[in-house]
């Protein structure tokens, strides 16, 4: 199946220098928006749980990078990468990170519910497979009111042996519905590894079960994570066909900044072996030769990027917490 | 006004929400072709079709998700559960998704759903099949519960549920459906969520129950008011958010209180009545709140066993006279 999927590549393989630009800015601005996100967690600033996707930057980007603003994106609590790329506002984001009234939920949500209306990201899901079966919902509105939209729905490997990962694919692909289905898979869920966790570890093969197409493809390869999910996205908009896209990835932290110092579940050697293929430095290599970027554009991407974080930190930082009245807003939506 | 069954004035609220409104639809198991398990829905494929009469496979958990997703993005969905049993299985749907999700998203995302269908116990469906849900909903904020009586208050719960920006849990009964009662023709009549009403007006004692227990307090009721004991009956309609302006008012002026569940009674809506008259009314009372519920206990098969299980009219009416002090000395 997957040799006939990559035979037309919708928005093609031409790298200029605005998609470069655009590709590597919105995953360093994932990566050190992280990284300063971990910083702020040791400083207990952030509390709870915080996932990140360090590592996983190019599946984000590279989906992203495809869509319309009036497409839809829902994740999973690992999301921070999937809202930003969406077209939030950094300084909102940490400002929900820190549980701030500035924030995108006004500090209600935290890292792992964040929601964006006026970007179309419909959050930010912590029970794992649960945002699948909203997302072949969503998928149902737009065809129930005959819109060209799409909605991107991001999850672990770890929802696949959820049985709501198996619902909501039958029902998209029973009804026709314009849902691309994106398996982040960092071989992990939490410390459990694919091989003691499913029968069947190709996951994009499911696709086949529920008779859509489907295919892996190299999740630490930007351009190839575009190129998938450009097709899919086609197929969506053009005959609301929902796709299967297994995205082959790797997370270079821990499952969250709980996971233990010695955790047995990988090894070092095999981490470090896979951070030599970061989906940054190989994109930026290959921008560099292609010559559609040079170092001083790399540079100064860095550089605005790691201005926009600290200005967020600074943001969440200067934001008020919420006020006690808000404990009880929001539960109900008064009408007016 | 006409008369018509319970079960007809759920199917006209459809009808009317769905003609008012292209936005509502329809989704759930045997809800079309087959016209609904219990024919609620009867006819609606007919008129609607099936982009908004929506038939599914068993997957209650997905379909349920369905209609929160799209209720996030601005349809109004009416789910149906063949049974409300079978919501277990949608269980974390409802109460970490639909529940939560504008909370979580600070106001931005409302989920404006229907979870309909029968539950409670009905005659002889066993333990899986009869059962009272309404305990797993109510002590979840975000969720409304409606627990409608008459065929009037079907209709106009429904449509209120409908038009509410919230989710809706909407727990009909087996037991009901063939009730036949007058119910308004109107399109614009609802009936506000949150509004008890007094089904019979009284003065010793007070008696809040709701769907089959409230129709077994009126017997009791009228079999006491020969023995001049007058009992007032106060029927929730809405458990979430609960009319307590209503009950505690009957209280302070009958002074006495039962409280009819048919559900176990352990933790159940019973408990959570006599707690709220107790904290607001204890002045007022002249006997101990009592309580007449279920037994602790799954929902036994036999005919004898399940009629021990479930509340009657004479346990009702035992209850009613012991707060009225009046056992044996009428």
């Amino acid at each position: 199946m997957a040799k006939t999927l990559t035979q037309k590549a919708a928005p093609g393989p031409a790298l200029d220098a605005g998609l470069a630009h655009k590709l590597l800015r919105d995953m360093i601005l994932i990566r050190r928006f992280e990284e300063k996100a971990a910083e702020a967690y040791a400083l207990g600033k952030i509390g709870g749980f915080l996932h990140l996707s360090i590592g996983e930057e190019a599946v984000a980007a590279g989906a992203t990078s495809v869509l319309r603003h009036e497409d839809y994106a829902i994740s999973t609590y690992r999301e921070h990468g999937h809202c930003l790329v969406k077209g939030s506002d950094p300084r909102r984001v940490m400002a929900e990170l820190f549980g701030r009234i500035d924030g995108l939920s006004k500090g209600k949500g935290g890292s792992m519910h964040l929601f964006d209306k006026e970007h179309n990201f419909l959050g930010g899901h912590a029970i794992v497979g649960a945002h699948l079966p909203l997302a072949a919902g969503v998928g149902f509105a737009i065809k129930y009111r005959g819109g060209d939209q799409v909605i991107v729905c991001y999850f672990g490997d770890g929802a696949v042996p959820e049985g709501e990962f198996h619902e909501a694919l039958n029902l998209s692909a029973l009804w026709k519905l314009p849902v691309i289905w994106i398996c982040e898979n960092n071989r992990y869920a939490m410390g459990t590894s694919l091989e003691r966790a499913l029968a069947q570890t190709e996951i994009w093969k499911f696709g086949e079960t529920y008779a859509i197409p489907a295919e892996p493809v190299d999740g630490m390869d930007v351009l190839a994570v575009r190129d998938a999910v450009g097709r899919a996205v086609e197929r969506a908009r053009r005959d609301k066909t929902p796709s299967l896209l297994e995205a082959r990835t790797y997370r270079f932290r821990g499952h969250s900044m709980r996971d233990p110092a010695g955790a047995v579940y990988r090894t070092k050697d095999e981490v470090e072996r896979e951070k030599l293929r970061d989906p940054i430095a190989l994109f930026r290599d290959r921008a560099l030769k292609a010559g559609v970027l040079t170092e001083d554009d790399a540079k100064k991407i860095e550089k605005d990027v790691s201005d926009l974080v600290d200005e967020a930190v600074a943001f969440a930082d200067a934001s008020a917490e919420p006020p006690a009245s808000e404990l009880f807003t929001d539960i109900f939506k008064e009408r007016g | 006004m006409a008369v018509m069954t319970y079960r007809e004035a759920l199917n006209l609220a459809l009808r009317e929400e769905m003609r008012r409104d292209p936005d509502v639809f329809v989704i759930g198991e045997e809800v079309g072709l087959y016209e609904g398990a219990y024919k609620v829905t009867q006819g609606l494929l007919k008129e609607f079709g099936p982009k908004r009469i929506v038939d599914t496979p068993i997957a209650e958990s997905g379909f349920t998700g369905v209609g929160i997703g799209a209720a996030m993005v601005g349809l109004r969905p009416v789910v149906e559960m063949m049974t409300f049993n079978f919501a277990l299985l949608a269980l974390d749907q409802i109460v970490n998704s639909a529940a939560k999700l504008n909370y979580m998203s600070g106001g931005q995302y409302n989920v404006p759903i229907v979870i309909r269908g029968p539950g409670g116990p009905a005659h002889q469906l066993a333990a899986q099949h009869s059962q009272s849900m309404e305990v797993y909903f109510y002590h979840v904020p975000g969720l409304k519960v409606v627990r409608p009586s008459t065929p009037m208050d079907a209709k106009g719960l429904l449509k209120s549920a409908i038009r509410d920006d919230n989710p809706v849990i909407f727990i009909e009964s087996e037991t009901l459906y063939n009730v036949k009662g007058e119910v308004s023709e109107d399109p614009d009549f609802v009936i506000p969520l949150g509004e008890a009403a007094v089904r019979r007006e009284g003065t010793d004692v007070t008696v809040i129950a709701y769907m089959g227990m409230m129709y077994r307090a009126m017997e009791a009721a009228e079999e006491l008011a020969k023995d001049g004991i007058s009992v007032e009956i106060v029927d929730p309609r809405t458990l979430q958010p609960l009319d307590t302006e209503t009950i505690i008012g009957s209280v302070r002026k009958t002074h006495r209180a039962v409280v009819v569940e048919a559900g176990a009674g352990f933790a159940g809506m019973g408990s959570e009545i006599a707690a709220e008259i107790t904290e607001e009314a204890f002045d007022d009372l002249d006997a101990p709140v009592a309580r007449v519920t279920g037994a602790q206990a799954p929902m036994p098969y036999a005919r004898n066993l399940e009629r021990l299980k479930t509340p009657t009219k004479e346990k009702i009416a035992d209850a009613i006279r012991q707060v009225c002090y009046a056992n044996g000395s009428r």
